[in-house]
């Protein structure tokens, strides 16, 4: 780790209105750096999505800054967000959102689609990308014939297939079995990340926390205990 | 169109086609509704080409009439004065007296038959028909007819040169059988002989003259003809503006346009219905894909893109198959039934791309808002 790839300060975020309004993130600040493998953990509703979105430029912090590779995020106008995330981050959905009328190729090619790279290109890349997650063969099936962790490695095939910097993880096993989801996180571990990116994931499976450089740990909105990870041997 | 584009524009497209099921039931809704805004309007497109088809066949450009008139089965006499008076006018080249008049002919085997016999001027026969047998200048033999050898030519019996009838009991022989390019409304069979016949052999009142059917000297002289016919009390068309009267007629008149106003306007809806409903439902059901796609990067400019290219693609495709469906349809009833009264006209085909255009631009309305409203945060959360 050489410098930090996300400084977030002071933030905060509101839902609801009236006498509902309910604060879910409380001037939270944090710093995650090239090459780490941050986690945030804590109960439901504790915030740690809400925290992740603000980072990841989807959802505007009622207060605080989010700054990335030195762009202050929430500074950008809506098409120049979007262009961040586009370009900068990755993200990997809990339920993966991977589309079923396509192949599981074109799912993976869609943000280099996205990023106006032309089509047999963007074919060509994202099925070098499918052949390091180890999916090649099964580039023309449609993300239904996949198991659920073939179906993970195709959404983390998607979010890397653009070279993004900062790589999100919203509870990357829940879908998963034990088994499966330590050998996606293991997997993520060894072939995505790399010392010029760095993977924040939200969850709150600690059979996965052996994999984590740093552990966030969030209760109520506040972040209540930041720890360094357990190195597998 | 950048490889961007294309390859956004292409993944809506496989989005669409892949899922089968509700391309298809998009397809058919909007197939359906192109084929019923069609057909009807297209039934009424030939009902009036049908109601029009006199003038059509006859091919005068200017036609004098009582200002009552309003299709030319209803044809009110006109004194002679009228003619000699139309003859003197600046701008005529020349004018000639036309008779269109009902009745009824006996056929050789004892059945009566109604007719419709058009009366040519003696002198020039203008607007004879183009004869597919026989010579015109038979019509001048004792008691010669012309025959239309359309469709309505087996009421008579398929009569060829040299058959007989009776009208009010004067003999008519058949001298030569002429094709049109319409036939009438009505599905009777149509008669050409001279004007002096054509009187002899109907009972007419005082006046005998339908139409007064003029040549103008050029199309500028129509205003000075028109001035000059309405000082008289009469009126005169060109032939578009008579077609265009019969039309206003029967769209108006009779009940009929609005019958076909609402037929169209219940295609419409079903069409609206089912695809709106359906492009909804298929919005919906890749509502968090969309929400994924804009969390990932996509501009709000490009989602809206892909669901009006489904849109168009839908529209286009159900607007082509409902033309076939139709055309095919008109054209096998008309194997089955010759006089079958309709033609699918540019109006028609225009009318219904308008409808479609709209079908598409509500159903992808709905689906861009429902879009265009989803939080990338919504797909986190769920």
């Amino acid at each position: 780790m050489t410098e930090d790839a996300i400084q977030a300060q002071g933030l905060s975020k509101w839902f609801g209105d009236g006498p509902s309004r309910k604060r879910a993130v409380s001037d939270v600040s944090l710093s995650a750096g090239f090459g780490e493998m941050l986690y945030i953990v804590g109960p439901s509703g504790s915030g740690k999505t809400t925290l992740l979105s603000m980072i990841s430029g989807i959802l505007r912090p009622d207060q605080g800054s989010v700054v990335v590779e030195g762009i202050d995020v929430w500074k950008l106008g809506d098409d120049r967000l979007a262009d961040f995330r586009l370009r900068t981050v990755g993200f990997v959905f809990q339920d993966f959102h991977l589309f079923p009328r396509l192949t599981t190729l074109e799912n993976v090619a869609i943000p280099l689609i996205l990023r106006r790279h032309p089509w047999d290109e963007a074919m060509a890349e994202a099925r070098r990308v499918l052949d390091v997650v180890g999916l090649g063969t099964h580039a023309e099936l449609p993300p239904g014939k996949l198991s659920g962790g073939e179906q993970q490695r195709v959404a983390i095939a998607r979010a890397v297939v653009s070279a993004p910097d900062v790589l999100i993880f919203d509870e990357p096993t829940a879908s998963l079995d034990g088994d499966t989801g330590r050998k996606i996180v293991e997997f993520v571990k060894q072939r995505v990340l790399t010392a010029h990116r760095s993977v924040l994931i939200v969850t709150h499976d600690s059979r996965i926390f052996e994999y984590a450089d740093r552990i966030v740990e969030m209760e109520d909105g506040r972040i209540v205990n930041i720890a360094k990870g357990v190195q597998r041997a | 169109m950048g490889d961007h584009v294309r390859g956004i524009l292409k993944i809506a497209y496989k989005l669409l086609v892949n899922d089968r099921g509700k391309f298809t039931a998009l397809l058919m809704g909007i197939t359906f509704a192109v084929f019923l805004m069609i057909q009807v309007t297209s039934m009424f497109a030939g009902m009036m080409m049908k109601a029009s088809a006199t003038v059509a066949n006859t091919g005068a450009r200017v036609w004098v009439m009582d200002r009552a008139v309003n299709n030319v089965a209803g044809s009110i006499p006109l004194p002679d004065y009228v003619l000699d008076a139309v003859r003197s006018m600046p701008g005529v080249r020349y004018a000639v007296p036309f008779f269109s008049g009902g009745a009824l002919a006996r056929l050789r085997d004892g059945t009566y038959q109604a007719v419709t016999v058009i009366g040519l001027d003696d002198t020039s026969l203008y607007g004879r028909p183009l004869l597919v047998q026989g010579r015109i200048e038979d019509i001048y033999a004792e008691n010669g007819f012309i025959v239309v050898a359309d469709e309505e030519l087996p009421k008579l019996g398929n009569p060829g040169i040299g058959a007989e009838f009776e009208i009010n009991d004067h003999r008519g022989v058949i001298v030569g059988l002429a094709k049109v390019s319409a036939s009438g409304l009505f599905g009777i069979p149509t008669l050409y002989t001279t004007l002096s016949r054509a009187i002899q052999y109907i009972p007419s009142m005082r006046y005998t003259m339908s139409y007064v059917l003029v040549e103008p000297t050029s199309a500028a002289a129509m205003p000075r003809i028109k001035e000059a016919v309405g000082a008289l009390g009469y009126v005169a068309l060109t032939e578009r503006e008579f077609i265009d009267r019969i039309t206003v007629f029967y769209k108006y008149r009779t009940g009929m346009g609005m019958n076909i106003l609402i037929m169209t306007i219940i295609s419409f809806i079903v069409g609206l219905s089912i695809s709106g409903q359906t492009f909804y439902t298929f919005t919906l059901e890749n509502l968090d894909r969309f929400g994924a796609l804009k969390a990932i990067g996509a501009k709000r400019r490009e989602l809206v893109s892909m669901i009006l290219f489904q849109a168009g693609v839908t529209a286009a495709a159900g607007y082509g198959l409902g033309i076939g469906l139709c055309a095919s349809l008109i054209a096998l009833a008309k194997l089955r039934m010759p006089d079958y009264a309709s033609v699918i006209t540019f109006a028609n085909l225009g009318i219904a791309l308008g409808m479609v255009l709209v079908i598409a631009a509500v159903s992808s309305y709905i689906a861009v808002r429902k879009v265009l409203k989803i939080e990338p945060f919504e797909i986190f959360r769920s």
